[in-house]
């Protein structure tokens, strides 16, 4: 399919053209900015004392040793800020959940939920010192018992994180078909395939650990706060709101940010305390968490455990999907917390395949652990599991191929826009085309005979297979509001042209390593017909940028390349009228081509872009009713999500011996409608791929029954490294969104979400022959090496868990 | 030498090609001299552990995290910083590999993995891919999946190898 909307208006244009990125060179020589770099004249350090218990309460805390460090300027405590700093909300509201809500204090005062919940702050001249009397501060805990799984949560008896709130039960959420008919479907059906999983907790580990640095302007009684954040215009409105503060008074920057995926998007504790430490002590504040903070005081993601029923006929059609979810939502109700695994997952559980019927049924629960938010995909990688997990154990009930029955349900072109089961309307997509294009690559056939005779010899192959579909882009403000977000979630751009003709853009989303300082760059250069270098995109500054909602979801270039879009045709339809005036033409009969307005049919009566840009400066001659100036703003609303699709699938070999599983080729067709910077594109699949691989094989948090976390630290954790991977593939399809003015589609979280299905599929097919079905992440060798054990001591006829 | 008035050391190293003589505390680590004290916060600390690499600047020529030495240990010594090694308008084959190839997003890890690219690559000019990847066993990446930042230095092993051949 031609992907009209992108075409390059002009020869030499940039757009679609793998351009390297214009924030790399500050980056590549240390003089990027973020926040620890920031200094400022007269500043404090502060630090915070956290709870070493995941439930306790607070009998009295002793600070006057602490106090008695030298350069200490003081030790707020939550007895000292309660009242002063209102507590941290939560900003999604999911309607119909009944959602429990309850109060997040910047510091605990008379009870601690989890290890790190904050209990002090110290500010003091040096680092040093804070951390001297930190260690001098003396808490008296009084420790009671916790209660850090899902599975033990709502039991009788459970300690209760919240006063008040029953079973630990924080909200309880459906979607979808009628119970009734799905429960129907389900005793009817030919076929039914159930499995229980579990997808594990999972810390973001961005590489630049969380930091503040507040500047309190006693006289204009104006805050300034450069922060690690996602969103700094969510980050004004939230700080300001706790902190009473006008939002016009308060400026948040979040200039050069260290990656986020999610973690970044929340408003913690942290900055308000050190904003508050600013203002209340007239110095500046700064405050960067160390590694070991953020394992226990940055949200963590997923912590589902799900109970999930395919039913469908014996030749590989599907019929009704059943999902019931317990979401592990930690200690306290995140920013964005609440949306995540009901929102965000429960109506997408069907994935790209039609099912009739489908119904998702979630309780969120409170537990003694870290709160849990967004991580990259934020519940849509949750649901793809599901689905695509289910769809191998369909395949292997009834004897088919993964492939064919993939096939047999996906979603066909002709079918969209497609309203699944849940009400959401997928927009635009070729998922036989995609899965075709995959084939290509991996010969079905050739691979399958190696796999047989590789068996022969005793080799365990497998090859895993994902056709994923995921809602991003967000998105629709109206559906944001009756989804109970709290916010808004169109976009704005501002294109400002000078009297030189040189471009500057304000956008409000708020790139963290997503690039969009070139991809938005190259939108302009071929819509103006200007040099890349004439450009400047700018954010992450609320001064600078009037709003915006920022950067998550995969929205920042279909929802802000929208906003810029609608801006950049302002800016040509003025300047178009003021091209006509200088032409003695009348409006219709210029075509702009290449940075010139030209007559149609008489192309030596033209005038150039950046000659209008300055004749709309002069105002010496403006047609009537044109103001002077050459600048435009738009605020753009969209008017759906959108939906990338594509085809992952991954050949592995496990080592009947040691468990040990190695990656041996993986291979991702993509669909994310055209490329602005294909370079930029397939960067953002790679790296979403590989976080996807730690999960199926590495990742994952861990807490003891006492609610200690037992992966606390980088040492305990296992992020991915480059000598654990193979090489990835990468194709595209391109299938443009028709509601979207680029017609692009999100692609941030992609390679997240079809990975890490692939990948346990690609095991289980691979262990298959062994009777083991389904088992759960992370697929360490010690986990792979149990289940082959435990199935050569069993009948030859287990089945792993999976029952029909 | 240390002074006993304030229990700090007298060290001389040169930063950059620019030699110093400074009083600094024994707990000094080399990250804090070179980001709190030179302002140099090109090199970034992503934990407190020595395992995430973003730290990593050369000592003598050879990748050392310098969140995990004291200056005070390293008297005499040569250090380089992501700062020293090229600048925005003549990047180092490296940094411009490393543009060309998309090696980086966030850029957070990025001046500790240049800096151990550097490393290996004086050390062989011309490694396999398998040898890049054991050779960024010190540092992690969150942001590329690492593939982009094995073909960058690649590209950039011959480009200074041809660079060489040339001079």
């Amino acid at each position: 399919m031609p992907s009209e909307q992108l075409a390059p208006t002009r020869p030499g244009s940039p757009m679609g053209q793998s351009i390297p990125r214009r924030e790399d060179a500050r980056l590549l020589t240390g003089h990027g900015h973020y926040t620890a770099d920031v200094n400022r004249p007269g500043q404090l350090y502060a630090v915070m004392v956290r709870s070493p218990h995941a439930h306790a309460h607070i009998r009295s805390i002793r600070t006057d040793a602490a106090r008695a460090v030298a350069g200490v300027a003081a030790i707020y405590t939550g007895t000292d800020v309660a009242g002063r700093i209102a507590p941290i909300p939560t900003a999604w509201i999911p309607p119909g959940s009944d959602l429990a809500i309850t109060d997040h204090p910047a510091l605990a005062d008379t009870t601690v939920r989890y290890v790190g919940d904050g209990v002090a702050m110290v500010v003091a001249e040096s680092l040093d010192s804070a951390r001297e009397a930190r260690a001098l501060i003396d808490v008296d805990y009084e420790p009671l018992g916790a209660v850090t799984s899902v599975a033990d949560a709502m039991r009788e008896g459970a300690p209760r994180v919240h006063e008040g709130v029953s079973q630990n039960v924080a909200l309880h959420w459906r979607a979808g078909s009628d119970p009734s008919a799905v429960d129907h479907a389900m005793k009817t059906a030919e076929v039914v395939v159930r499995q229980a999983i579990v997808q594990q907790r999972l810390v973001p580990n961005p590489m630049e650990p969380r930091a503040a640095v507040a500047e309190f302007d006693a006289a204009a009684e104006a805050l300034t706060l450069w922060v690690t954040s996602q969103n700094p215009h969510i980050h004004r409105l939230l700080v300001a709101g706790v902190l009473g503060l006008a939002e016009h008074r308060v400026r948040v920057i979040a200039q050069d940010v260290g990656g986020g995926f999610g973690s970044k998007i929340a408003c913690y504790p942290d900055e308000v305390l050190v904003a508050f430490a600013a203002r209340d002590l007239g110095r500046p504040v700064k405050w960067v968490e160390e590694r070991r903070e953020h394992f226990v005081a940055t949200t963590h993601g997923r912590d589902h455990v799900d109970e999930v029923e395919l039913a469908g006929r014996r030749d590989g059609t599907f019929t009704a999907l059943r999902v019931r979810t317990r979401a592990n939502l930690g200690a306290y109700l995140s920013t964005a917390g609440p949306g995540v695994p009901t929102i965000l997952f429960g109506l997408i559980t069907n994935g790209p395949y039609d099912i009739p019927l489908a119904a998702t049924e979630v309780y969120g629960l409170y537990t003694h652990t870290t709160p849990v938010d967004a991580y990259r995909g934020a519940g849509r990688p949750e649901a793809t599991f599901l689905i695509e997990r289910l769809v191998d154990l369909f395949a292997r009930e009834i004897g088919m191929d993964p492939v064919a029955v993939r096939s047999k349900n996906l979603v066909t072109e002709d079918r969209f826009p497609y309203t699944n089961a849940f009400g959401i309307t997928y927009d635009s997509g070729r998922y036989h085309a995609s899965l075709d294009r995959a084939l290509e690559h991996l010969d079905l056939g050739a691979f399958r005979s190696e796999q047989a005779a590789a068996a022969r010899h005793g080799r365990l192959l497998g090859l895993g297979v994902s056709t994923y579909v995921e809602m991003c882009g967000l998105g629709p403000s109206e559906v944001a509001g009756a989804v109970g977000f709290q916010g808004g979630l169109w976009e704005h751009a501002l294109v400002r042209v000078l009297p030189t003709g040189k471009v500057m853009v304000m956008t409000g989303i708020s790139p963290h390593g997503q690039g969009e300082e070139t991809t938005f760059a190259q939108v302009v250069a071929d819509r103006l017909g200007c040099a890349l270098d004439d450009i400047e995109v700018m954010h992450g500054d609320t001064q600078l940028v009037s709003m915006g909602w920022g950067t998550y979801g995969s929205r920042s270039t279909a929802v802000g390349g929208g906003a810029l879009s609608v801006a950049l045709d302002r800016v040509v339809d003025k300047a178009r009228k003021i091209a006509a005036h200088v032409l003695e033409a009348d409006v219709e009969d210029l075509a702009f081509r290449e940075g010139r307005f030209a007559v149609h049919g008489v192309p030596d009566r033209s005038v150039a872009f950046t000659d209008v840009a300055l004749k709309a400066h002069l105002a010496w001659s403006l047609p009537e009713g044109v103001e002077p100036g050459l600048e435009a703003e738009a605020s753009y609303n969209p008017s759906n999500f959108t939906y990338p699709f594509g085809t992952h699938m991954a050949v592995v070999e496990v080592d009947p011996d040691t468990g040990d599983i190695n990656v041996q080729r993986y291979l991702a067709v993509d669909d994310c409608g055209p490329r602005i910077n294909p370079l930029i594109v397939e960067g953002q699949v790679r790296g979403g791929i590989v976080q996807g691989i730690g999960q199926a094989l590495w990742e994952g948090g861990a807490y003891d029954a006492q609610g200690q976390l037992l992966t606390g630290s980088l040492m305990d954790y296992a992020l991915p490294k480059a000598r654990w991977l193979p090489p990835i593939e990468t194709d595209f399809t391109e299938t443009p969104a028709p509601h979207n003015p680029l017609g692009v589609k999100g692609v941030g979280e992609t390679g997240t979400i079809a990975a890490t299905p692939t990948i346990v599929n690609a095991v289980m097919d691979a262990l298959a022959p062994m009777g083991i079905h389904h088992l759960d992440m992370p697929l360490t060798p010690e986990r792979v090496w149990r289940a082959i054990q435990d199935a050569r001591t069993t009948a030859p006829a287990a089945t792993g868990g999976m029952r029909s | 030498m240390m002074d006993p008035s304030n229990n700090h050391h007298a060290v001389t190293l040169t930063v950059n090609g620019q030699t110093r003589t400074e009083s600094l505390p024994p707990n000094l680590l080399l990250s804090e001299y070179l980001r709190d004290h030179l302002r140099l916060t090109g090199t970034h600390v992503g934990c407190d552990t020595s395992q995430c690499g973003a730290c990593t600047v050369l000592v003598d020529g050879a990748a050392v995290k310098s969140c995990t030495v004291l200056v005070v240990q390293l008297p005499g010594t040569t250090i380089e910083t992501v700062e020293g090694l090229g600048r925005p308008d003549q990047l180092h084959p490296v940094q411009e590999a490393f543009r060309e190839a998309h090696a980086l997003q966030c850029g957070f890890c990025t001046p500790g993995v240049l800096m151990t690219a550097v490393a290996l690559l004086n050390g062989d000019p011309h490694p396999t891919d398998a040898e890049i990847r054991r050779g960024l066993d010190g540092i992690i990446c969150r942001c590329t999946g690492y593939e982009n930042i094995v073909a960058a230095v690649t590209r950039a092993g011959n480009g200074m190898a041809a660079a060489q051949e040339v001079g």
